[in-house]
């Protein structure tokens, strides 16, 4: 016998998925590894196939090809047990506007097997939603109904959960306070994939990243080394901005951005050097030419708009 | 299942559709009463309606007749064509099945729930037609069709059979109309859909050359009641009106559990 203890199945692991919507391939090969205890931030410009593949990870649509398992379990063949210890929501949580918040949650929670009453009214104070409890959910703001959808999540105690775009339409009140959330139920050890636009968001939460272009993903790894990788990234300030990149590009330099006259770019020193003297010789003033570390944002936008 | 049935009811009666159906079946006996009160003559030519002043339990019989053509189709597709599309609309489907029920479980609920306002605003209909009119002409014997005199406890008995066995058609519909709420994931349309295919049923029914057919058409099993209050019972159209009607509404339901267990929950 072995004493190795078992090996526990993966809290996300998608293979291959593929989602076609007739001739338009909404997911194309999609492989996703989210393990234990990752902050996993899923990025993407819109329509790239974020929200389709939550879609499929949730089992709401069905997979044209490939499969997706939580913890192990495919949510098209194991139905709704493959969501035992998942929660989470999609395109933003949706609810009964005609009942209270309360009854919504006691809702949820029975057709969870039943929830006691207590535990309510603590996910209530988590999402501090409980004097407005009673209220219907029609009449609530659009944050109110994101902290609603966080409760209805929490209510099932998940080890897993997986939130699409929760801070989109926040204010920054509201979008500061969904942070803190998430840092607090991932410090309590629940596994996120927090799929969302505010780069700085990610930035500040996540420890892994994937990046998905047109249905395809084009970065899966750990957000420190994304950064890392972006080392070698300088800053040009010129008097002629598009013939400066010319100059560049003539040296190899691609994937320049060019942000409010300023150019952005990656490149080893000694290539720098040589561009530098080329725009020297070419009349190009340099007013700035200086080392610069890059954001996620300027990575995420180097990375999906550089073959768009 | 229990559980999520009850929320489907619960969610019914926090809407107001439910409660203008209900309140629809309860005004029309209501009506009947308030204007054969004040108006001489009254529905001679349809089963029961020359007794309908003897007593207060020929008025749900009559109404019954009445309510078949269109009223009681619409009652009900207002709820069975609203239950999955309206979910689809709001986006309360995604939040219902990423818990921990099966998709079968949650569409057998609403079927549960939409079968279950069927039966209701047909019962409904009944008790205000029968109390409504006993007031006003008083719970007396009730003739049959045969001709013979029931007392009126055995005709409250025949009453309540009937309404049973009409709520077989009834379900029928309300089985289309969870069909097309299921497909076309729009209310608007499951429901004037409905309206439309139970208003065919009876169409075809009147219709020359369809004499074949008529005993296996929906319509027709509206009046499989009038089998109770034959003297002695005639279970001929009763019986027919189980099978024909397990048929309407077990080949709707199965499309439609079909559909739900595989289609696609996305954005509407």
């Amino acid at each position: 016998m072995s004493d190795a203890p078992p090996i526990e199945p993966m809290p996300i692991e998608a293979c291959g998925l593929v989602k076609r919507y007739g001739d338009i391939v909404a997911v194309d090969h999609v492989d996703l590894s989210v393990e234990r205890g990752d902050v996993f931030g899923y990025l993407g410009p819109n329509g790239a196939g974020k929200t389709t593949s939550l879609r499929m990870l949730l089992g709401l649509i069905r997979p044209t090809a490939g499969a997706a398992r939580l913890f192990g379990r495919d949510p098209i063949v194991d139905g709704a047990r493959a969501l035992d210890g998942v929660a989470g929501f999609v395109e933003g949580p949706r609810f009964y506007p005609y009942l209270s918040g309360r009854r919504n949650l006691r809702l949820l929670g029975d057709l969870d097997g039943g929830v006691p009453a207590a535990r309510i009214d603590e996910v209530l104070d988590v999402v501090e939603l409980r004097d407005r409890a009673k209220d219907r959910v029609g009449g609530y703001s659009h944050g109110m109904r994101q902290r609603l959808g966080i409760a209805g999540a929490l209510l099932r105690d998940p080890r897993l959960l997986l939130l699409d775009e929760p801070a989109t339409g926040l204010d920054p009140g509201g979008m500061r306070d969904m942070r803190e959330l998430i840092k607090r139920l991932a410090a309590d050890g629940i596994t996120i994939l927090l799929s969302s636009h505010i780069l700085a968001e990610v930035e500040e939460l996540c420890n892994r990243v994937a990046i998905i272009r047109t249905g395809r993903i084009i970065y899966e790894g750990r957000l420190d080394e994304l950064l890392q990788s972006a080392g070698g990234g300088y800053l040009l300030r010129a008097s002629d901005p598009e013939r400066a990149r010319a100059v560049l590009l003539a040296h190899g330099i691609d994937g320049v951005q060019v942000v409010e006259r300023e150019l952005r770019f990656q490149a080893d020193a000694a290539t720098v050097e040589a561009a530098s003297v080329a725009l020297g010789k070419a009349g190009i003033g340099i007013s700035l030419l200086a080392p610069h570390t890059a954001t996620l944002e300027e990575l995420f936008l180097g990375m999906t708009e550089q073959a768009a | 299942m229990t559980r999520v049935y009850k929320w489907e009811v619960l969610k019914l009666l926090a809407q107001k559709r439910t409660y203008l159906g209900l309140g629809a079946a309860m005004l029309v006996p209501l009506i009947f009463v308030v204007v054969l009160t004040f108006r001489s003559g009254g529905p001679n030519d349809i089963p029961l309606g020359r007794s309908i002043r003897d007593t207060g339990l020929a008025t749900p019989f009559v109404v019954l007749f009445f309510m078949s053509i269109w009223a009681f189709p619409l009652i009900t597709a207002l709820v069975s064509g609203d239950i999955v599309a309206a979910e689809s609309h709001n986006g309360t489907l995604k939040t219902i099945l990423t818990r921990s029920r099966d998709r079968g479980e949650i569409y057998a609920a609403k079927v549960l729930a939409a079968f279950t306002y069927t039966a209701l605003v047909i019962a409904a209909m009944g008790v205000v037609g029968v109390v409504a009119a006993s007031i006003e002409w008083g719970f007396n014997d009730l003739t049959s069709l045969s001709g013979t005199t029931v007392s009126a406890w055995h005709g409250l008995g025949l009453l309540a059979a009937s309404l049973a066995i009409y709520a077989w058609p009834m379900a029928g519909i309300a089985a289309f109309g969870l069909f097309l709420s299921t497909v076309t994931r729009n209310s608007a349309s499951a429901v004037v859909g409905t309206l439309l295919w139970a208003l065919l049923m009876q169409l075809l029914g009147v219709l020359p050359g369809t004499e074949s057919i008529r005993p296996y058409l929906l319509g027709e099993q509206f009046q499989a009641w009038h089998g109770f209050l034959r003297t002695p019972a005639d279970w001929t159209p009763v019986v027919r009106a189980l099978w024909v009607c397990a048929f309407y509404v077990g080949v709707p339901l199965a499309a439609g559990y079909l559909v739900f267990l595989r289609r696609d929950v996305a954005g509407e």
